[in-house]
């Protein structure tokens, strides 16, 4: 059952009893529709007086997984004492623990959760599937269970996103000017309610400065697995459905697409479509970068086109633990606890080297299980640089405050009297004292007080919004309807990008999902309702020789709530390039390609029946 | 007095689809009794999976937050993250 069947006047109800939420008067009947969510600003009925031009589309995309090569797989062991072990690669090994204790009706305590190295999450794995099975057939068995995942079962049985549908209205003065703008959707949640149609409707339109917009979103179960995240959960298809009507618009204005988003864009002080004005933005800068960037020059030949297509995402803080211990060497133990899945362990040592004064070869950063860290929230949300970063500068500027105590003592002066300058304790009082390097005061730390450590435990705050534009061009083949890219360019404004390779392998990693998304992949069931396509030879992720370089432009507007000015990266690259990718392939056949994916068969009959 | 935006949801369930509000200033504990005296039941309803932004600011878990006496508040669905 897809999403249209599942809203037919007499589809067959999943869950007896469930009513459409948020709808008044509150409605009797069962449904499958679990939801209604919405959000306005100003009157969009007077915006559309308004408006000189308007267009109107129709939008959908298809259920798809996140991909991660990493089938899910755990290791579960239970003492005679009743302490259970779970190993297993998640998101969050509190996480893991929570909900093993939950299930199973366990203590937190019984369980110690360790985080094993993971081979790709994008928000699939940040709940349980394996993990509480495992754990009642080891109390069962009283043997350690191992169970790991194929393919086959994590595309059947484990959280895809939603597929969606959608539809945009814009309308705008001759100028190009935005003046209304209205958005409905439909999500599919799986077999249970929640799929994060709510966020699309809070990310749609917010890379624009619309004063009068309405957005609803409905929340649709349907007999498909149930939707877990992935990367910036809801705001892709959102994207898709504005980006795509900004194509139109751009079209029947005659106007440079870049020029129409320029125009229009977001920025300090814009009203979001959630109501709340925006602080300090990168988007213009964005989209500046996108206008002077030799991407746009290029010439295009026959049967090619350029799309343009921009994105948000809110990222977040939250509940970070960090420590930092100095060992009798003077090297540096970082322990986190949040699971490594896209390089933060290196931004953590990076950003504790920067507090300490030392080379980062000096630090080690480590992921900690549930016994040898305070709690700490999810590794997801684009939060983990931002928000445990943040944790780690305070944990590293307590250790400082330590090791200059430290040297106070061992010169036997005031503790106002000590700096902390280039990774070293400086007397200022009188330069008879040399200074104390990490090292030096770590050997002698037996006589001043012990072993030297710092740590923080916080709920960050002032997490910064992000933006990206990106820039696709593609050649179609009008014979076969075979879509191949050209040239793709990823813009995002990161805040400050920590670790500036692996920023860029977020921002290509999520331009390359986002291709797939756009160009490939969906779940194909037979008549039966039987999921046909359970590998990865017939769910088709691009693969290297499927994608031109994917080229990166790091756009740094530093957020005021990071000492360093942190945003997030991982999310906002695959709200893009599903828009992107569909409006230069639209713009190369001279047809709106509004369904995903572009398959060949799919190109070729649209441009057939455009003839 | 400080603006309080609701969600268009909770506004519909509780203060007749009116989604601004004016409540005295102080912190967000303060902000919630307002409100439960104008709309009983709202505090608990507002509490099950919003987050809140203050002057721009989103907390996804909040508690005693400071409001100011001009402060904007918006209720908003927890965000959540992939």
């Amino acid at each position: 059952m897809n999403l249209a069947e599942a809203m037919k006047k007499n589809a067959p109800v999943l869950h007896k009893g469930m009513t459409t939420e948020g709808v008044e008067p509150a409605p009797k009947k069962s449904s499958n529709i679990a939801k209604r969510a919405q959000f306005a600003l100003g009157d969009v009925e007077a915006g559309f007086k308004k408006a000189e031009v308007i267009v109107e589309g129709d939008y959908s995309t298809q259920t798809v997984h996140q991909g991660y090569i990493e089938t899910h797989a755990c290791v579960v062991s239970l003492a005679a004492d009743g302490m259970a072990t779970v190993w297993s690669s998640s998101q969050g090994q509190f996480m893991v623990r929570a909900m093993c204790a939950k299930l199973c009706g366990m203590d937190n305590s019984k369980i110690k959760a360790i985080p094993a190295e993971i081979g790709g999450g994008f928000g699939g794995k940040t709940v349980v599937y394996l993990e509480p099975v495992a754990m009642m057939l080891a109390k069962q068995s009283g043997k350690p269970v191992k169970m790991v995942m194929s393919r086959d079962e994590v595309m059947r049985a484990t959280g895809p996103t939603s597929g969606g549908h959608a539809r945009c209205k814009l309308g705008a003065l001759n100028d190009g000017t935005l003046v209304a703008g209205e958005l409905e959707m439909e999500y599919e949640a799986g077999a249970f309610p929640g799929s994060p149609v709510g966020l699309g409707c809070m990310t749609g339109f917010a890379p624009y400065n619309m004063t009068d917009i309405l957005c609803t979103g409905w929340d649709v179960v349907v007999n498909r697995p149930k939707a877990a995240a992935y990367r910036a959960p809801g705001a892709p298809v959102a994207a898709f459905a504005v980006e795509s009507a900004m194509d139109e618009l751009a079209l029947k204005l005659g106007m440079d697409p870049l020029q129409l988003r320029i125009k229009n864009a977001a920025i300090e002080g814009t009203q979001a479509p959630y109501g709340v004005k925006f602080g300090r933005i990168g988007n213009l800068e964005n989209l500046r970068a996108a206008e002077e960037h030799p991407h746009m020059s290029v010439p295009l030949g026959p049967n090619q086109g350029r799309g343009i297509a921009s994105g948000f995402w809110f990222n977040i803080g939250g509940t970070s633990s960090a420590e930092v211990m100095i060992n009798e060497d003077g090297t540096v133990i970082v322990v986190t606890g949040n699971p490594d899945i896209g390089g933060s362990r290196a931004s953590m040592a990076l950003m504790a080297a920067e507090v300490l004064g030392v080379d980062v070869s000096r630090i080690k950063p480590l992921v900690a299980d549930t016994e040898s860290v305070a709690f700490s929230a999810l590794t997801g949300g684009s939060r983990v640089t931002f928000a445990t970063g943040k944790a780690v500068i305070e944990a590293a500027e307590d250790a400082v405050k330590d090791m200059k105590r430290r040297a106070a003592k061992m010169w036997d002066v005031e503790l106002d009297q000590v700096e902390w300058e280039n990774g070293c304790a400086v007397c200022i009082e009188t330069d008879k004292h040399k200074p104390l390097s990490i090292a030096d005061i770590a050997k002698k730390s037996d006589r001043t007080g012990g072993a030297i450590s710092g740590k923080a435990n916080i709920n960050a705050q002032g997490a910064g919004p992000a933006f990206g534009t990106h820039i696709c061009d593609v050649e179609i083949d009008p014979e076969t309807g075979f879509v191949t890219v050209l040239r793709y360019t990823a813009i995002q404004d990161v805040g400050k990008a920590i670790h500036p390779s692996y920023v860029e392998g977020q921002m290509q990693g999520g331009a390359a999902q986002g291709i797939g998304w756009a160009l490939n992949e969906e779940y194909v069931y037979s008549d039966e309702g039987q999921l046909l396509n359970t590998g990865f030879l017939d769910y088709r992720v691009p693969v290297c020789s499927d994608l031109p370089m994917i080229n990166t432009v790091v756009v740094e507007v530093p957020n005021p709530g990071h000492p360093y000015g942190v945003r997030g990266v991982g999310e906002v690259p695959i709200v893009p390039p599903l828009a992107a990718v569909a409006n230069a392939v639209s713009r190369a056949a001279g047809v709106r390609m509004g369904h995903l994916p572009i398959s060949p068969p799919k190109l070729l009959a649209s441009i057939d029946e455009a003839k | 007095m400080a603006k309080v935006v609701l969600p268009l949801e909770v506004a519909r369930s509780f203060a007749a689809g009116v989604t601004e509000h004016q409540v005295q200033g102080g912190d967000v504990r303060r902000l919630l009794k307002d409100l439960e005296q104008s709309f009983p039941g709202i505090a608990e309803r507002l509490g099950q999976g919003f987050a809140i932004a203050i002057d721009g600011q989103i907390y996804q878990d909040w508690f005693v937050e400071k409001v100011r006496a001009d402060s904007e508040v918006y209720f908003l669905p927890a965000i959540e993250g992939g």
